[in-house]
């Protein structure tokens, strides 16, 4: 199981457009990625490809996340969405 | 297909001829049932299908309009997309579909979920609620095999057809797609007419029978005459093309007049110090109706003296050196206020509203006049000050004493009631000034409610009563030694009602500030002598829509600007 933490840079947190941009790429990756709250237990991690569990997981500028995945590929993968997670896409 | 011709008639609320294609506002989606079983016959596994098929086509229905779009609307169509083909979203419908559930219901109550838990962070992802909310009606939809809901899609431009727009409609209706509206429902004041004007959209209220308006019919839409009719001919397209070619309006330079020199200063109507900014940018030569409504609409209690005082500084600011017409509180009818009004009254257009509250409720008007007169002391604006819904001469003496004991220079009153009209030499011998509110003075005359489609031929300036009234009154200010009247209702804003006015003795115009360079336009082609000709056609006509048709007949420069 690989796991990154990240926190979220976007200054609105992970809302519609981040989120939106964040869910794409999720989606894109070879394997299946879940997100979760910091301290939060694996089991009631969310699929990081679902636009509306980003957003309901509510976490603002600054809240540090925990990204999962397993199988061939998922290093790579989870390193290509931390930096997503950690880009302010609002100032773009 | 027939090609007679069918014409509808309504009220034209916002310029403009054009051809083009209907589309239909389809009907709002209804909730599904709560919990309704399997279509019979169906199978949980072939719902499920139903279901994800349906959300995929949602989906690639709302990435290609994101992919036309660009910037704000185009992030949010694509976030909108990716919400339609959630697979959390999906997984939990599936679930319900799994224990028996039927797609509609299912989807309709997992995205409830979903909706709820995003209303409860609160903010902005409260907002987002309602995109889910939307989505979900558009999967509903496609489930059902309705047109989704909402303003429709088209690459080609088109006449909107609806019984009447709300303003959440309104929002996402996009000027270069919408040619015309088009709406059995609704009056002059409704917020389809509103909107029309704000965009600059050829509408058409109140045109019954339009409800026969169908998807792919073409239409000719005439909101300068109010009439919508069916398989266009030589003669529509002529006139549609005429308005094509218009003259696009001079700016409006800050000086209006007739042809002859005659001055008719022309003013805003302002609710707020950023509306009285962009009213002194257009060129206003001042305000002819400060709303102070602004200040006390949506609380619980009074505003207090520093805020009032500050809300009608930023107004007074924008015109330094200029005159600044305050209404004061116009609370009742159609705004009511908790600490000021009773919203139990049987009739209350007839009921305790306007300068009528202070008798019910006293001191609320007096410390507003303290804080006008504060503001005017901090500004150089040349304040003015007025209550609406004076029926008395005794009323508006009454008024002007308030005033004069608030330590401002200058007290009048409104006329929007038929008795005020009528009297108007009496309650000028007592006050500075009257102002026409013909909106409210229409309604009082024709006895006809400004809010009901139904009432819209009554309800409108031209009636030649109303503008006997207008006579009235500025023979009235004639008879008190030539005090001064102006108009502040929508009738100013109309180009060629505006000439009538003039010709019935109204020395200053008030208006939204789209409405200047057209009323100035259209004033400066007229001398004074020609403006009372064209009024006293008005007069004698036997309707509204009459009144209408003689005068604008003798305004050529109408059609040079398409108005």
């Amino acid at each position: 199981m690989a796991e990154r933490q990240a926190i979220i840079g976007s200054r609105v947190g992970l809302h519609a457009r981040p989120a939106a941009i964040f869910a794409e790429a999720a989606a894109e990756a070879p394997v299946e990625v879940t997100i979760a709250l910091e301290g939060e237990p694996a089991e009631d991690a969310l699929d990081a490809s679902s636009i509306l569990s980003l957003m309901g997981l509510g976490a603002e500028y600054g809240t540090t996340v925990i990204l999962r995945a397993e199988g061939e590929g998922a290093e790579e993968a989870l390193d290509k969405l931390v930096k997503v997670l950690e880009t302010d896409h609002d100032s773009e | 297909m027939s090609t007679q011709q069918v014409s509808y008639h309504g009220v034209g609320v916002s310029a403009g001829r054009v051809i083009g294609p209907v589309l239909r506002m389809p009907d709002p989606i209804t909730a599904p049932a709560d919990g309704a079983p399997l279509p019979e016959g169906s199978t949980a596994d072939a719902e499920i299908e139903r279901l994800a098929a349906a959300t995929q086509s949602v989906a690639a229905a709302l990435k290609a309009r994101a992919a036309t779009a660009t910037g704000d609307a185009q992030a949010v169509l694509k976030a909108t997309a990716l919400m339609a083909s959630d697979r959390t979203l999906l997984k939990s419908a599936s679930k319900l579909v799994s224990g028996g559930t039927c797609a509609e219901s299912a989807i309709w109550e997992a995205a409830d979920a979903v909706a709820t838990q995003l209303a409860a962070l609160g903010g902005y992802m409260a907002e987002r609620a309602g995109d889910v909310l939307d989505v979900r009606a558009r999967i509903v939809a496609e489930l059902r095999g309705v047109p989704a809901p909402g303003i429709p899609d088209s690459d080609v431009p088109f006449v909107l057809a609806a019984v009447d727009l709300a303003p959440a409609d309104t929002a996402t209706l996009d000027p270069a797609k919408v040619l015309a509206l088009v709406t059995s429902d609704g009056g002059p004041q409704s917020h389809t007419a509103i909107i029309a004007r704000s965009l600059g959209l050829p509408a058409i209220v109140a045109a019954a029978g339009t409800t026969a308006l169908d998807d792919g019919m073409l239409v000719f839409a005439d909101g300068i005459s109010g009439t919508v009719t069916t398989n266009p001919g030589a003669e529509q397209e002529h006139l549609a093309a005429t308005y094509a070619n218009r003259e696009p309006l001079p700016d409006f330079d800050g000086n209006g007049m007739l042809a002859d020199g005659h001055l008719v200063p022309l003013l805003a109507n302002v609710g707020s110090g950023t509306d009285a900014q962009a009213a002194a940018a257009a060129g206003a030569q001042g305000v002819g109706l400060l709303r102070t409504e602004f200040c006390f609409l949506g609380r619980d209690a009074e505003p207090t003296h520093q805020e009032q005082v500050a809300a009608y500084g930023a107004v007074f600011e924008a015109f330094a050196g200029k005159k600044v017409v305050v209404r004061t509180l116009d609370a009742g009818a159609d705004k009511p206020l908790p600490f000021l009004t009773d919203t139990t009254e049987p009739n209350p257009a007839l009921g305790v509203r306007g300068y009528r509250t202070d008798a019910a409720s006293p001191g609320v008007l007096s410390r507003q006049l303290a804080a006008i007169a504060q503001a005017a002391g901090e500004h150089q604006a040349e304040v003015w000050t007025m209550a609406p819904m004076i029926s008395t001469p005794a009323e508006a003496g009454a008024f002007a004493a308030m005033v004069a004991e608030a330590g401002l220079p200058t007290g009048g009153a409104m006329i929007e009631v038929p008795s005020a009209a009528v009297l108007a030499g009496g309650i000028l011998s007592r006050c500075d000034f009257v102002s026409l509110g013909t909106n409210d003075l229409t309604q009082y005359t024709m006895a006809a409610d400004r809010q009901l489609g139904a009432m819209a031929e009554l309800n409108d300036p031209w009636q030649p009563a109303v503008l006997h009234l207008i006579k009235a009154t500025s023979e009235g200010a004639r008879s008190a030694g030539g005090k001064p009247v102006g108009v502040c209702g929508e009738a100013a804003a109309d180009p060629a009602l505006a000439v009538v006015l003039v010709g019935l003795g109204v020395n200053t115009l008030s208006m939204n500030k789209r409405a200047l360079s057209p009323v100035a336009a259209v004033l400066r082609t007229v001398d004074l002598p020609a403006a009372r000709r064209l009024a006293a056609l008005a007069l004698d006509a036997d309707s509204a829509s009459e009144a209408r048709r003689l005068v604008r007949a003798e305004l050529p420069e109408l059609d040079r600007f398409g108005l």
